[in-house]
Order: C-alpha cells, then structure tokens, then sequence
C-alpha cells in the first residue's frame, strides 16, 4: 500500500465516521440515558447508563406491544418467504426453460410489477370483500405478492446457469415434473435461494407503508408500526424512542454480519448485466 | 401423441394467480375507481373530476411537483455519489472493506428509524447539526420548518440511507472492466482525470442505467421517510404523490387517493419505460 492510500483511506474513515457513524453512535448513547438526560440530544456518553431499565421500559410499553410486534412480524416475514421462495422458483425454472409466447410476455408482466406502485385504496376494498382486510395471512400474501417480480427474475437468471442435462437425466429416470424440480432443480437453486431469503426477510421486516395501509388494529402491529406508534408517547421520552430504533435495528444487523455475500450479490444482481 | 412437457405451465398458476389477485386486480380497477367519487360507503361515477381536482387544487398539484423534484433530486446526486464513492473504494486504499460496510449499512436500517433519528439531529435550535455548525459560527437554517427547505432536507437523509446501494451496484460493475484498458490508456499517456472520463464512465454504463432506473422509481414511490420527518409539511411543501394519497385515503377520499395512484402509475411508466429504452439503447451503440 502506497503512502497516498494510507492518507486518503484514513481521511476517509474519518469523514465517514462523522457521516456514517456518529448518527448511530447517538441512537446507542441516546438509548442509554435518562429521560432527561436525552432531552438534550448531542454527542456526549451519558451521564449514568441505564440501558437495561430503557429496555424494559421500551419492551413493556403498551402492554408488551414491542414483543406482540416482533412476533407478527416474524410470522409474516416467514410465510411470506416460504410462499417466494417456492412459487418464484417454480415460475423462474419455467420461464427459464420453456421459450414460448406465454412465457416471455410473462416476463414482461413481471419487470411491470417491479416497476407500478400498488394500487392501495382498490387493494384494501378488495382484501375487505374477501375478508383479508387486518389478518397476518391476508398481509402475507400481499408481501408475495409485491416481491414475486424480484424474485422470479433472480431465480430466472440463476436457473439459465444450471445444465438442461441434468433435467433430461432425471426426464429419461422417468421423474415426475414435480420430482424434478423439488429433488434436483430447487436443491441446486440453494446459493440464490440464500440470498433471496436475506434480501427479502430485510425488506419485509422493514416494510413501513403496507401494514399501515393493509394491517391496521392494535393487534396486528408490526415493529415498523411500533416505532409510529410510539413517537408521539415518546416525544419527550427520547432515551426511549432511540432505545426502540435500536431493538429493531437489531435483526437486520445480525443479517448484515452473518449474510454481507448474500446480500450484496442480491443487491447487486441484475446491475451488471453485459 | 405429443409428449408432455415436463415444465407444465401449472407451475406457474400458484404465483400467477396470488399476484393476478393480489396485483392485477386492484392495478386495473384502480383506472375505475379513479373515475368515481369513492368514499366507505359508496362509488359514483364522475368522470375526469378528480383529475381535474388533481391538478386544479394548489396543495394537489404541489404533491406532483414535489414528486419529480425529489425523485430527480435524489436520483442525481445517488448516480453522482455512487460513482464516486465506488471508484474510491475501488482504488485500494486502507480501512476498504471497513469503508464499504459503513457507506452500506444505512440501507438496511429501518426507514422510519431513521427518518425519526433525523428528524432530532434537523431540530433548528436543539438538533446535532445546527450545534454542530454554530460551534464554527454557522448560523443552520430550520432544516425541516422552512417551507422552502423541508423537502431537499428529507431529500439529502434519503441520499444519505440510499447512496450505499448505488455503490454497491457501482462497485460491481467496476469490477467488471478489465485493468487491460486503463494499462492500455496510461501507455498512451492519458491522465487519471482523463481515464475516468474516457475509460470509466462510458464501461459502467450498465451500472449507471440501473442506479438511475432503480433511484428514480424509488424516488416517484417514496412514502416512509417523507411521512416520518415532516408528514408533507409544513403546510404541503413537502408533500409526495405517495403522502397525499395516503392523506387523501385517511381522509375518506378513496376516489381522490386512487385518482392519485393513478398519476403516479403513469408518471413512473412515462418516465422509466422511454429512458430505459434511451439508455439501453446507447449502451448498445458502445
């Protein structure tokens, strides 16, 4: 390493750290303080930390809404990708291998629903006629959805990669087209099935806008919504409102180190195209 | 007899009909009800009425204005940011990968999380920013209360969460150009300046279409972040499409909303299907 990219990386670092870093340095040093201590947001450590009575404080307000929330998101975020991960790989393994007329104006259906914002108040009727207006399930089919564009066109992509030899192998074996995707095509799919799971539980987890629009009702809050919900409580609680931005910061994080690959290989997809 | 494919089209029908359902249908009826006066209880047709509102009524049309400003706004500095930041973290220099993990980061943090936490750090008098510049004898402005500021505020916390993605898609595409043509510009004595603009721009095109396309319909559909900083105001000088059909919604007027919906439907179709097609046809011409 050169002496220039010494300098440069190090007065790099330090204008990220005052960009990138301090904002969630104060989110950590915020969460730790007293109610009135935080009431003076800056850039100091707090006086005594009470990170711990923050916690509490934050996980039972509203009677437990903050564990209500995490467990209605999780219940969405999992069925939503159960449905994903196997109806996209279904209809990308078919795209990808059937050229037909249907197929490629279906492929053109699907760059549109990447595309077109959701129609919300004509969905919220429509979920109201067939009584899925409020429910988790009714939530978990709108996630499917709204990522089915996504994910189709990743395991299209990955699927044009993967030999037709073995599908005629098992053809030839006499497999069932049901056999041959769930027993040779869907466990090959594993690396891009990785990075669909982590790139979507994120976007669903985070998703703000559709339970506001689709979810709405004390019992169905998600942990988006806890955030809203809370703030006004909160507004001269601050300690507590950075303690909650923190508690849901949280599995993202964890994401973040476990899966970085995953992630940006899906986040990146699509964006180098030859 | 015809053998029987072994990749039925039924495979298709578990996804196709959840998003026919769940997509399709409210898509295409939304042409409908945009036409109607719509509230809870009931649907009347009115023709071109609320259009007409859409654009006749001041704080309506702000929303739209305000839409492509912010979309227009953001994407740029994004697609600018982004290149630089990549070709940056790209040269090799100490703490790189350290680097690209904090640029990133933001993207995945909760948007309403952070649209909350700046709401505090923009606060005129008490907020980290302004302290921060009156410690140098700045005098910061009301970052979110000043009409005039509000939205290119919340328009600079979304490059702010947003542009570690476009570098992210930058760096990928970097790394697709072989060092062959900067050895080959070098030996014909081109300067650093001149092999950025010769050499580096023109190879990340397809990297530059997809930051630009992908910004651009994040910016037209923005919701989160605007409505946890400043809720459209003060006043609607911040107002989005997205934030007045949401207002427009809770407000009773689903014929409005949708009408609204509807707008932003064929602005981002307007917009996003003739520049891809410009785009990628230039790219083509290389």
């Amino acid at each position: 390493m050169r002496p220039r990219q010494v300098i440069l990386g190090i007065v790099s670092m330090a204008v990220a750290f005052v960009i990138f870093v301090i904002p969630f340095l104060l989110v950590i040093f915020t969460a730790g303080k007293t109610a009135a201590d935080a009431s003076q947001i800056d850039f100091t450590p707090p006086v005594r930390w009470q990170f711990w009575q923050n916690l509490v404080d934050v996980v039972q307000t509203r009677d437990y809404q903050l564990l209500l929330a995490y467990w209605n998101s999780t219940v969405i975020t999992v069925g939503a990708i159960a449905g994903l991960v196997i109806f996209g790989a279904m209809v990308g393994y078919v795209m990808q291998r059937r050229d037909t007329r249907l197929t490629r104006a279906l492929y053109f259906v699907v760059l549109s629903g990447l595309m077109i914002p959701p129609a919300v108040v004509p969905t919220i009727w429509l979920l109201q006629e067939i009584n899925l207006f409020k429910t988790l399930h009714g939530m978990i089919l709108i996630q499917i959805a709204y990522g089915l564009g996504f994910t189709v066109l990743l395991y299209r992509s990955f699927i044009a990669a993967i030999p037709r030899d073995l599908d005629e192998a098992a053809i030839i074996d006499g497999g069932t087209p049901l056999q041959i995707f769930f027993r040779v095509i869907l466990p090959l799919l594993k690396p891009v099935t990785v990075t669909i799971i982590v790139v979507q539980a994120i976007a669903i987890f985070n998703d703000f806008t559709h339970p506001l629009y689709y979810l709405p009702g004390a019992e169905n809050v998600t942990v988006q919504i806890t955030l809203y919900n809370f703030q006004s409580q909160f507004v001269s609680q601050l300690n507590l409102l950075f303690m909650n931005i923190l508690l849901i910061t949280i599995p993202p994080l964890l994401v973040f180190v476990f899966f970085n690959r995953q992630i940006v290989a899906g986040m990146t997809a699509g964006g180098v195209k030859g | 007899m015809q053998r029987r494919s072994p990749y039925p089209y039924w495979f298709l029908l578990p996804a196709g009909t959840i998003f026919a359902v769940f997509f399709l249908v409210p898509t295409v009826a939304s042409f409908y009800f945009s036409l109607t006066y719509w509230d809870p209880f009931e649907a009347r047709f009115a023709g071109f009425e609320n259009y007409q509102q859409f654009f006749s009524e001041p704080f309506l049309a702000r929303g739209v204005m305000n839409t492509l400003i912010f979309a227009v706004l953001t994407s740029g500095l994004k697609t600018v940011l982004g290149l630089l930041l990549a070709v940056l973290l790209t040269s090799g220099l100490l703490g790189q990968s350290l680097l690209r993990s904090v640029v990133f980061f933001p993207v995945l943090v909760s948007t309403i999380g952070v649209g909350l936490l700046f709401q505090e750090l923009m606060h005129p008098t008490e907020g980290a920013i302004n302290v921060a510049l009156e410690a140098v004898g700045i005098d910061g402005p009301g970052w979110l209360t000043n009409p005039s500021l509000a939205l290119v505020s919340v328009a600079l916390v979304d490059v702010w969460r947003g542009v570690g993605l476009a570098t992210l898609i930058y760096i990928a595409g970097l790394a697709t150009i072989s060092p062959d043509y900067y050895e080959a510009a070098r030996i014909d004595g081109a300067t650093r300046w001149q092999q950025f603009w010769r050499v580096t721009v023109p190879l990340v095109r397809p990297a530059t279409t997809t930051v630009i396309i992908l910004s651009l319909i994040g910016g037209l559909r923005l919701f989160d972040l605007i409505w946890a900083m400043t809720r459209g105001g003060p006043g609607f000088a911040s107002d989005v499409l997205a934030s007045v059909i949401y207002k427009q919604y809770q407000a009773g007027f689903w014929g409005l909303s949708t009408a609204g919906n509807v707008i932003l439907f064929l602005l981002i179709a307007l917009l996003i299907v003739p520049l891809a097609l410009h785009l990628n046809r230039r790219e083509a011409d290389l």
